[in-house]
């Protein structure tokens, strides 16, 4: 079905360029293609095998990996648009999408802006400007006081206005000097003074401002579309209390425990502020919610969010498909009183990262990613698959998994089963966070503010507990099955097919073979002895245990699943098998455990064995160490910058470095190796 | 005719009825005969088997922990890691100098050999037991090397030689240096070896002394481990006594005289892994490919199970089961196309497939007659003819005698098998499930006659007749004698001559007997049997096929 056109629009879309990357192209390229709308997509040097360029019907390099001479190229974009053909541009979120100018730019080529009116990105991308026009049109806000009068009096007269608790801010403050928060007018004097008191010491300056303290804050947004035509509606709230770094990590619509009442205020104090800009196209209103359930006016986003699927979800829209629509002219596809809220949704935003290194933004190449299968109610944004690489350029989200139940515990049962089944190998990943996050009680009370990871960060990050020697058994099952693997293989090529020699079942005469796999877990290994019986079963001895191992593996799209039964309980974990490191994926959790590497390979392996390695990818900022210098273990060998972060490569060793692999400015892979020490005594066999 | 293919393709068609078995039938396993069998059979087995992992062990706890303190893993482990991982291994004669030497325990006769695929190349592997009298050789030490060599040399198979050994053992010297069949002869098969083409690989693991220092230097490639190897003509204590010079066993013959300096060894490890590691490398290198020219077939399964074996066999040589019933539980979906089933019934001939090749099976169902020699010949010259490796099953009490038979021309037609079974140049291989007496071992192609491997059944009895026969013949000469001196031979003087001669054949007929002297190459569970053929198979047609002349039948 083509897009129907309104008279009144501006004209016909029957091709659309993103100019973006990742899950946000590809999620926009699924609608153009169900709405028969041609996909152009551009790419960057680093994205010229990425899905999104293979999902587009046609794709255009813009330059350079670095955003700025690509995918924020307002003038590749344009020139790109018209080369092609296209009659609109997408620009997502993120890159150019808030750009008053890139929009102004389109309007000028007669090219359509999916997305609002420049006026009113300007308007709303002013902080102070968006307040005041929010205030005007009725839309609470968070009041204060900048006012000149500095007295005593004139300041705890607008804390009485403005309503306790307030806080009191040296105006040239900044990190939380200066700053302090009274909660009645009992204490209000003192709290003043004392935040003088460090503002003179610390700013040399006292002058104060008062402003409404929302004590751990909710973050709550709703989504609102108008069009051409004036009409602007609201598709309910979601939630994105949840956050690290400021960013939202996991997001649900609608925002748990707000009653009727205050989710219709909120619809339509959100749709008096989309109409006060006129505003077209999809926006978000963000507020800060109080305990009470009051809310103020944030900010307006003008552009399609990333949790945007969490408000599908619950309304059965397609936004992105509104989106176009709107933009060719067309009037809302769903009037106020059509719209109707069903069910619940989440999403929850895999990142790489590594939220035991406060949250470290990762890259690097997803050498296993299996995902739970996508239904109605199950889907996967992403923009990446197995073999892809998280580019250390851009946003290091991997994927958006969302999901829909009848009720919010139905949804979240839900998103834990199926964020279990989200395997990924290569690089660091949220998941696990991500698992505690939602499986905590007082998110699964609905309990979320803006300060729930500080508040619960004892709980969130468990010790981690090593596998069980059933999990080890596993694991060295998994490791008998990719030899017999290899030597199918083998044996598959070879021109005597059939011999028993080509076969893993260690058979011996008259006696049983036994060996022993050392496992290594972490900093400790452990032997498993195995003995293999001749009916094909082993018998596993880990530390003095001995346990009954069977099974076989089963391939399940392009997954593999060991389906084994360790002293008659059986189980059915994913196996991922790289290198020399056996991961399982199962609903109680998952294990790694590598094989450690001989002493005799580990000598010239250039793999992670503790030798001085790039940890990510990235550029040498600096060398700070020459051949022949001798340096101990701990001294810091190289600074290289990778994901915006510095980092320092310091020696795993004490020893003589014989060779330095880069030079500053130079790009290193991850896991390459920065430098190379005199070889020494290694090996001691006695 | 040959047929060799660049891929193995079932040649054959297969048309509706072909995949029904043909042989074989569902015993009554709750007959009291046949839970006697059963029971009888399966504590010969497990005897079998807990004298199997005892002498897995090796030598004393003593002598491995003290190996294993120097880092060196024990001979077993180091063919483990040169194998293909969880790759099976057949070994070969594990009772060699079982009893043999009287107090003196040899477990394995201090060596261990067998047939593994390394690199993905079938290969024999001799491996010295140095926690067994040092790895030093028995006179069976050497017997047992050589038989590993000339397995090689039969299959066509490269050798990779684990060497940790004191070289001679010094008091058995005069048994174990001068003769032809001594020690000297590993090193001319070293070399004979390597001139037909197969490769000879020695990893010094230990030390290597005096002849001894002949198995790496005569190696086609050698690997040596640092700190443990040690390669000399002379030991430090031997070059004190002859020039006086005083040095130590490193710095006479180590890894890094030998690999730096005098050339002798070509890699150099740092431990056992990594020499093993090494081999498997050197392996690769071969440039090797086995290039079978049999046809194969996907393999399955006998329909019958293996160890039914027990209960229609038993352990009771006198009672007779039919041969068939054995093949049902060994070939490839116990399919037998059998050949001359109503002629000279008291041998079975056919056609069948283990693991996918190809076979020519030959079993008795008792004595011998002209007939049953002829059809066997018969049947012998069209395996040879087709290229179909035969697979001997020896029952057999012997030829059958009486005026009758000789009469009848038994003894030419008896040579007519011997000759067939004498030339036939397709691998042969002989299991010996029950007796194995007199001129129907070399009929039924005894270890006299070369097959490329033999193996027993711990209830099978291998002796010139049976000891009843034996001693009746002998009280019968010595009555008769006595009749002639006109003296008395009474009943209880014969039993009393007859009871040691039967003590002493039921002991020389044992397998553990046979298998301590090597006249085996192994005592096996008749539920192994077919996985054990398998691999002798696998093994056997590394080697390129060669053409068979019979010598002169006598008609």
């Amino acid at each position: 079905p083509s897009v129907r056109f309104s008279s009144v629009g501006q004209g016909r879309i029957e091709k659309v360029l993103i100019a973006n990357r990742g899950e946000i192209a590809c999620r926009v390229m699924r609608t153009a293609k169900k709405m028969g709308v041609r996909s152009v997509a551009v790419y960057s040097d680093a994205d010229c095998h990425s899905m999104h360029v293979a999902m587009a019907d046609e794709a255009y390099n813009i330059g350079p990996a670095a955003s700025q001479q690509s995918y924020l190229s307002m003038e590749k974009v344009l020139e790109v648009a018209k080369r092609s053909g296209s009659h609109a541009v997408h620009p997502g979120y993120g890159f150019l999408s808030e750009s008053t100018e890139f929009a102004e730019a389109c309007k000028m080529e007669g090219i359509i802006f999916v997305g609002p009116p420049s006026a009113a990105i300007r308007d709303m991308g002013i902080k102070s400007t968006s307040k005041y026009i929010m205030s005007a049109a009725g839309v609470p806000i968070i009041e204060g006081y900048h006012g000149e009068d500095q007295s005593d009096e004139k300041l705890q007269a607008e804390a009485v206005r403005i309503g306790y608790p307030v806080m009191i801010k040296a105006v040239r403050g900044g990190g939380g000097k200066g700053m302090r928060i009274a909660h009645t007018a009992k204490d209000f004097q003192e709290q003043l003074e004392s935040a003088r008191r460090e503002a003179r010491k610390s700013f040399n300056d006292d002058v104060m401002l008062v402003e409404k303290f929302v004590e751990d804050p909710r973050h709550v947004e709703v989504q609102v579309f108008g069009d051409q035509h004036g009409n602007a509606v609201y598709l309910f709230e979601r939630d994105c209390s949840v956050q690290r770094r400021h960013q939202k990590i996991i997001e649900e619509a609608p925002g748990p425990g707000i009653s009727e009442d205050v989710r219709r205020k909120l619809g339509e104090a959100a749709v008096r502020a989309a109409k006060a800009v006129s505003y077209v196209g999809a926006g978000t209103v963000e507020f800060i919610m109080d305990a009470q359930q009051n809310f103020y006016f944030m900010e307006m986003n003008t552009r399609l969010q990333v949790e945007h699927p969490v408000s599908e979800m619950i309304t059965g829209t397609d936004l992105v498909e509104w989106q176009l629509r709107v933009a060719a002219g067309e009037r809302l596809p769903l009037l106020q009183d059509e719209i109707k809220l069903t069910g619940h949704s989440f999403e929850a935003r895999i990142y790489a990262e590594d939220p035991n290194n406060d949250f470290l933004p990762g890259a690097g190449p997803l050498l296993h990613l299996s995902t739970p299968q996508a239904d109605e109610c199950t889907r996967i944004e992403t923009g990446v698959r197995e073999g892809d690489e998280v580019s250390a350029h851009y946003d290091p989200m991997i994927a958006k998994l969302v999901v829909w139940g009848e009720d919010r515990s139905a949804a979240l049962k839900k998103l834990r089963y199926c964020l279990r089944q989200y395997n990924i190998v290569g690089l660091n990943t949220n998941i696990e966070f991500l698992l505690s996050l939602s499986g905590h009680p007082e998110f699964e009370a609905g309990n979320v503010t803006t300060s729930f990871i500080p508040q619960h960060y004892g709980q969130l990050f468990p010790k981690p507990s090593p596998p069980s020697r059933a999990t080890l058994c596993q694991a060295a099952l998994g490791l008998l099955f990719r030899e017999s693997a290899g030597t199918q293989m083998f044996r598959d090529q070879s021109n005597d097919p059939f011999s028993p020699f080509a076969s893993s079942n260690g058979r011996r005469v008259n006696i049983l073979y036994s060996r022993n796999m050392a496992l290594q877990l972490g900093d400790h290994k452990v032997d498993v002895t195995v003995t293999y019986n001749p009916d094909g079963t082993y018998s596993m001895e880990v530390e003095g245990e001995v346990f009954q191992v069977s099974g076989e593996v089963e391939t399940e799209g392009q997954a593999l699943f060991l389906h084994c039964s360790v002293n008659g309980v059986k189980t059915r974990p994913k196996l991922v098998i790289l290198g020399n490191t056996v991961h399982l994926f199962s609903m109680e959790g998952s294990a790694e455990v590598s094989v450690p590497v001989p002493k005799f390979l580990a000598g010239v392996s250039t793999g992670a064995q503790g030798g001085a390695v790039a940890p990510m990818t990235g550029t040498i900022e600096k060398v700070l160490v020459k051949v022949g210098d001798a340096v101990q273990m701990g001294d810091a060998l190289m600074v290289m910058n990778a994901m915006k972060m510095e980092h320092t490569i310091r020696a795993p060793k004490a020893g003589v470095i014989k060779k330095v692999f880069f030079k500053e400015g130079s790009q290193a892979n991850r896991h390459a190796a920065l430098v190379e020490f005199e070889e020494e005594e290694v090996i001691e066999v006695e | 005719l040959l047929r060799s293919r660049g891929l193995p393709t079932s040649t054959a068609r297969l048309y509706h009825g072909d995949k029904v078995a043909a042989v074989g039938t569902q015993p009554d396993t709750q007959s009291q005969e046949y839970v006697d069998n059963y029971e009888r059979m399966k504590d010969l087995v497990d005897e079998l088997k807990e004298r199997s992992e005892k002498i897995k062990l090796g030598g004393g706890e003593r002598a491995r922990k003290l190996h294993m303190s120097r880092g060196k893993l024990l001979p077993r482990e180091r063919i483990d890691r040169l194998l293909d991982p969880g790759s099976p291994f057949l070994e070969f004669s594990q009772f060699a100098a079982y009893e043999l030497y009287g107090k003196e325990e040899v477990p394995s006769g201090g060596i261990i050999t067998g047939i593994g695929r390394v690199s993905g190349v079938e290969c024999v592997v001799v491996a010295n037991d140095a926690t067994v009298k040092g790895g030093t050789y028995y006179p069976i030490t050497v017997k047992k090397h050589l038989r590993a060599q000339e397995i090689a040399q039969q299959n066509h198979l490269p050798c990779i030689y684990l060497v940790d050994s004191g070289g001679a053992n010094l008091p058995r010297q005069a048994e174990v240096f001068p003769d032809r069949e001594h020690f000297g002869r590993i090193f001319f098969n070293q070399a004979r070896l390597s001139s037909d083409g197969i490769a000879q690989i020695a990893v010094v693991m230990g030390s290597c002394t005096a002849g001894g220092a002949y198995v790496p230097a005569m190696a086609d490639e050698s690997i040596i481990v640092r700190k443990q190897g040690t390669i000399f003509l002379g030991g430090p204590p031997l070059v004190k006594a002859a020039t006086g010079e005083a040095v130590s066993a490193e710095d006479l013959g180590g890894a890094d005289l030998h690999c730096r300096k005098s050339g002798v060894t070509d890699h150099y490890a740092l431990d056992d892994s990594h020499a093993l590691h090494l081999a498997r490398k050197a392996v690769r290198n071969l440039n090797y490919t086995k290039k079978i020219q049999v046809t194969t077939e996907p393999p399955e399964p006998p329909i019958y199970p293996a160890d039914e074996l027990y209960g229609i066999v038993g352990a009771n040589l006198k009672r007779n089961f039919d041969v068939r019933e054995v093949i049902a539980r060994i070939v490839d979906g116990s399919r037998f196309d059998e050949f001359k089933a109503l002629y000279g019934d008291t041998v079975v001939t056919g056609f069948s497939r283990i693991f996918g090749y190809p076979v020519g099976i030959i079993g008795n169902n008792g004595v011998l007659f002209s007939e049953s020699a002829k059809k066997a010949t018969h049947f012998i010259e069209l395996c040879s003819q087709r290229n179909i490796p035969l697979v001997f099953l020896q029952n057999i009490t012997g030829f059958m005698v009486g005026r009758e038979y000789e009469a009848g021309g038994i003894a030419k037609d008896g040579a007519k098998m011997v000759t067939a079974v004498a030339c036939a140049n397709v691998p042969k291989i002989t299991v010996i499930i029950g007796g194995s007496y007199g001129a129907g071992n070399y009929g039924m192609c005894g270890r006299a006659y070369s097959p490329r491997f033999l193996y027993m059944w711990p209830n099978s009895r291998i002796s010139v007749m049976g000891g009843e026969q034996a001693a009746t013949v002998l009280a019968t000469i010595t009555k008769d004698q006595r009749q002639r001196e006109g003296k008395e031979f009474t009943e209880e003087q014969e039993a009393a001559m007859k009871e040691p001669i039967i003590k002493r054949f039921e002991e020389e007929g044992s397998p553990y007997f046979a298998s301590a002297r090597l006249w085996d190459d192994g005592i096996i569970d008749p539920a192994d049997t077919r996985l054990i053929l398998g691999m002798s198979l696998s093994a056997a047609l590394n080697a390129p096929t060669q053409k068979t002349h019979f010598g002169v039948f006598r008609m």
